[in-house]
């Protein structure tokens, strides 16, 4: 029944979406025009029927109807009620599912919003949301349907992938998912806006806190990804550049890019056809990601499931960039007449540069991830591209967005003076020359690392002696305090300094990276029970073995016993988990976090043979807990750059 | 100038094309090919050293097999592909037995018992020694069985076979082994059994 109402409300929805992709066109011959009202109609419809069949899939899944295969799939009868709600993105077809519904939320938001705006661009807006929905339910409901029935109906289902039974499988992928969806919505925008040929910043301007917030999302969505690999996977790291990692994190690049280039188009009405391409990039990547993912295509450590839903992407990947790209290259005529660059050292350049970066960074990403497939396909030569490329071509790259980190936001537009470089820029670069100095006396030699942490001073540096300039200007003006003083800035321009606190977060997480890439150590040693194992300050002791029966599974723990330059902190037990339906143990790591640096433990095994000895290694991470706090701090800029602030006679600004 | 405007935009939209078609038949080309599939790197090197204690009783080891080209086959009794292919290698062995030619059959993951009525069954001749440690099977890289091996005189690998093999094909690679030629490629059979 369940599985009846679900499948139902998918095919009813496709309807719907069919109707929204129709309706504008008859809606655009003269005399037809009520047909565009019937626009929104189409997507409140897909709304309803497809969190209707969300709501199947999840009550399937509390009631562990085990009659659908999903559901036979994906729990079992001891899996705890919220694990059973997770199954929702637990596997394909309910991940697809999670995304529509996210999709058709977001559309539903934007028919509701803009319900009295932009008439002329609103039918075509919902159109492509029409669009996206309609591949997303054509595959739901005939290549990779949730709600497939099982027949006998087993006493019992297989359950979750165990790796996924953790804390941050359940906020991942709802993350990462709506900030890929959320690129639809500028998306959207940008092709309304072609077709219509109505090519001013309308479109842009509108957009501007809906990108953000996908861009948000998608920051989030790839931080907890890295966060989960790095507390369950086990293996000591959070980034493998692996295929599937590259896919989640390549949007994220033309995303930032169009942040910025966006604020240039907005200010000079420059980069028209470059911020179209930016966007209609970054939401091809959110499809390519997922084809990527589920095609099987490439090697990839995530072992996901593949069948001919990845050819069905592929199609739809086809029809996104030939449309997009060439509705593009149709209009560029009307495109034209943007004024040029006045000076090389203006913040116009700068931002430019960065976008340059980014996309840099993006195809050289790219190429590396599909290069096995070049490669194959050109000269037959087998290839496997690895961090050593991925880590030695983007390092240098990331290093000169972080310089522009520092510049961008404090040069002035179109022409900057000597007068505005000397005001910015100088005490920041005096004060982080003499910061790089302190480093290298303190015995960071390494050119990447000591540039590096430079730079990231210079960032921090030029925030917070613009944020002290300003202060001191409004104590002069208004005669705040500084905390009052702080926040009237911030609510001023919001845009600006939710940006500093943004950047500051990126400062952040870039200092984790670099210093756990840059500094970590390791150890492996085979113990017997009372010996022990140093690493830098730390001291471990092995007290012995422990096994337990779990509910789903048998546990053998390794108690570690933790001296810090002979200070006992206490016990780590790290341990193997052997899942009946697994073929090998499944670790869990166990670490020790502080601001300095990480204790990571790993116990790779134990002999079955000789009582009471294990295999123990060691890595001490340092500043990998910086990496999560900018997470935070990211989280608290993009607040303040979005909150809609009631302003004296303006009411909420939802609009820009 | 109106005509000139849409030639521009065709333009546009050819090199538009010109950009996305390789991109995308690239992508399509991910489907006709399997990443997980690594060409055996063992092709045109030495063949590892081994000794195996043949079912007879007696040792064997490689370099007792120098000057001569080898045919190393490894097989198991509860394998379906290898059971394929059994007739078609005693039938080539009876072949080519006489020449400077030496087969040599590896069974691993097996039971003693069960190997020997296999070999019974299907009558084979040539000689046959047991893996036990599994040490021949990891050094030669097997991964499923049956796989096969050709070794030239001079003890170099010219060939490996994945799956079970025809006569034909036994033919022109051991040939191709007497006479050193090395394959630029390990060969797939139809199919192949893991345990």
């Amino acid at each position: 029944m369940t599985a009846t109402i679900g499948h139902a409300s998918v095919i009813a929805a496709l309807l719907f979406a069919v109707w929204g992709i129709i309706a504008p066109v008859i809606g655009s011959r003269p005399g037809r025009e009520r047909f565009y009202a019937s626009t929104r109609a189409a997507i409140m419809g897909q709304f309803f029927l497809v969190t209707l069949a969300s709501l199947s899939l999840i009550y399937g899944l509390v009631t562990t109807d085990f009659s659908i295969k999903y559901v036979a799939f994906n729990t079992t009868r001891a899996t705890p009620i919220y694990y059973r709600v997770t199954g929702l993105w637990g596997a394909l077809e309910g991940s697809l599912l999670l995304w529509e519904w996210i999709l058709i939320i977001f559309s539903g938001l934007v028919a509701w919003i803009y319900k009295e705006r932009h008439r002329e661009l609103m039918p075509w807006v919902l159109m492509i949301f029409s669009i996206v929905s309609a591949f997303f339910l054509v595959v739901l409901g005939f290549v990779s349907n949730p709600f497939e029935s099982v027949f006998p109906v087993p006493a019992d289902g297989r359950g979750l992938n165990p790796l996924l039974e953790d804390a941050n499988m359940m906020t991942h992928p709802p993350l990462l998912y709506t900030g890929f969806v959320g690129l639809t919505v500028p998306y959207a925008f940008a092709m309304a806006a072609l077709i219509k040929g109505k090519l001013d910043e309308a479109w842009i301007v509108t957009t501007r806190r809906w990108t953000l917030t996908a861009w948000f999302f998608l920051t989030m969505g790839n931080l907890v990804g890295a966060w989960w690999s790095y507390h369950v996977l086990g293996w000591g790291g959070y980034w493998a550049w692996d295929p599937v990692e590259n896919a989640a994190f390549m949007p994220w690049l033309p995303a930032t890019a169009f942040l910025h280039s966006v604020q240039v188009q907005e200010r000079r009405r420059m980069l028209k056809v470059w911020n179209l391409s930016l966007i209609i990039i970054a939401f091809s990547l959110t499809i390519f990601g997922t084809f990527l993912t589920r095609s099987g295509i490439l090697s990839s450590i995530h072992a996901f499931s593949s069948g001919p839903v990845g050819t069905v992407f592929l199609v739809f990947l086809a029809i996104v960039l030939l449309g997009s790209f060439g509705l593009l290259a149709y209009r560029a005529d009307h495109l034209k007449g943007q004024p040029e660059l006045d000076s090389m050292v203006s913040r116009e350049s700068a931002f430019l540069l960065n976008n340059v970066v980014l996309v840099s960074a993006l195809f050289t990403i790219f190429l590396g991830t599909i290069f096995p497939l070049i490669s194959e396909a050109v000269v037959g030569v087998q290839v496997s591209v690895g961090a050593p490329y991925f880590n030695s071509v983007t390092v240098p790259l990331f290093l000169l967005l972080v310089f522009l980190m520092g510049v961008g936001p404090m040069i002035a537009w179109r022409k900057a003076s000597w007068d505005n470089l000397r005001r910015n820029f100088l005490w920041p670069s005096v004060a982080s020359l003499l910061f790089a100095l302190l480093l290298f006396g303190w015995k960071v030699r390494d050119f990447f690392p000591l540039l590096g942490f430079t730079l990231l001073a210079f960032v921090v540096l030029t925030i917070l002696f613009d944020t002290a300039l300003a202060v001191r200007a409004r104590r002069r003006i208004a005669g705040e305090g500084i905390f009052s003083a702080l926040a009237t800035l911030a609510r001023k321009n919001q845009r600006r300094y939710g940006g500093f606190i943004v950047h500051l977060g990126v400062v952040l997480i870039i200092m984790g990276i670099a210093g756990s890439m840059g500094y970590s150590v390791e150890r492996e040693a085979t113990l017997r029970t009372g010996e022990s194992l140093s690493l830098g300050r730390y001291h471990i002791l092995f007290e012995g073995l422990r096994g337990s029966q779990q509910p789903t599974h048998f546990r053998v723990e390794g108690d570690f016993r933790v001296f810090n330059k002979g200070e006992d902190l206490g016990i780590l037990s790290p341990a193997l988990k052997f899942f009946p339906a697994q073929q090998s143990p499944v670790g869990r790591a166990v670490h020790r976090s502080n601001i300095s640096d990480d204790l990571y433990l790993i116990l790779s095994g134990f002999s079955e043979l000789k009582e009471n000895q294990a295999t123990l290694k060691i890595l001490v991470r340092p500043m990998v807990m910086w990496m999560w706090v900018g997470g935070l701090v990211i989280l608290l800029g993009t607040i303040v750059a979005v909150w809609p602030f009631r302003q004296k006679g303006r009411g909420w600004r939802i609009e820009d | 100038m109106r005509i000139a405007r849409e030639t521009m935009a065709w333009r546009r939209i050819i090199i538009t094309l010109a950009v996305l078609l390789p991109l995308i038949g690239i992508l399509a080309y991910g489907f006709v090919r399997d990443p997980r599939y690594i060409n055996s790197p063992l092709i045109g090197r030495p063949a590892t050293p081994f000794a195996v204690t043949l079912f007879d009783g007696k040792k064997l080891t490689l370099d007792d097999l120098k000057g001569k080209a080898v045919f190393l086959n490894f097989w198991a009794s509860w394998c379906p592909p290898c059971r394929a292919e059994a007739r078609d290698l005693e039938a080539a062995w009876q072949t080519f037995k006489d020449g400077d030619v030496v087969f040599l059959g590896i069974d691993i993951q097996d039971t003693d018992e069960d190997a020997r009525a296999y070999l019974k069954e299907f009558n084979i001749t040539y000689p046959n020694g047991r893996d036990l440690s599994g040490k021949v099977a990891v050094d030669y890289g097997v991964w499923g069985i049956p796989e096969t091996f050709f070794i030239d005189p001079q003890g170099r690998i010219t060939y490996k076979h994945v799956g079970s093999l025809g006569s034909a094909l036994i033919t022109t690679k051991l040939d191709e082994a007497r006479r050193g030629i090395v394959s630029a490629k390990e060969g797939k059979g139809s199919y192949q059994s893991v345990r």
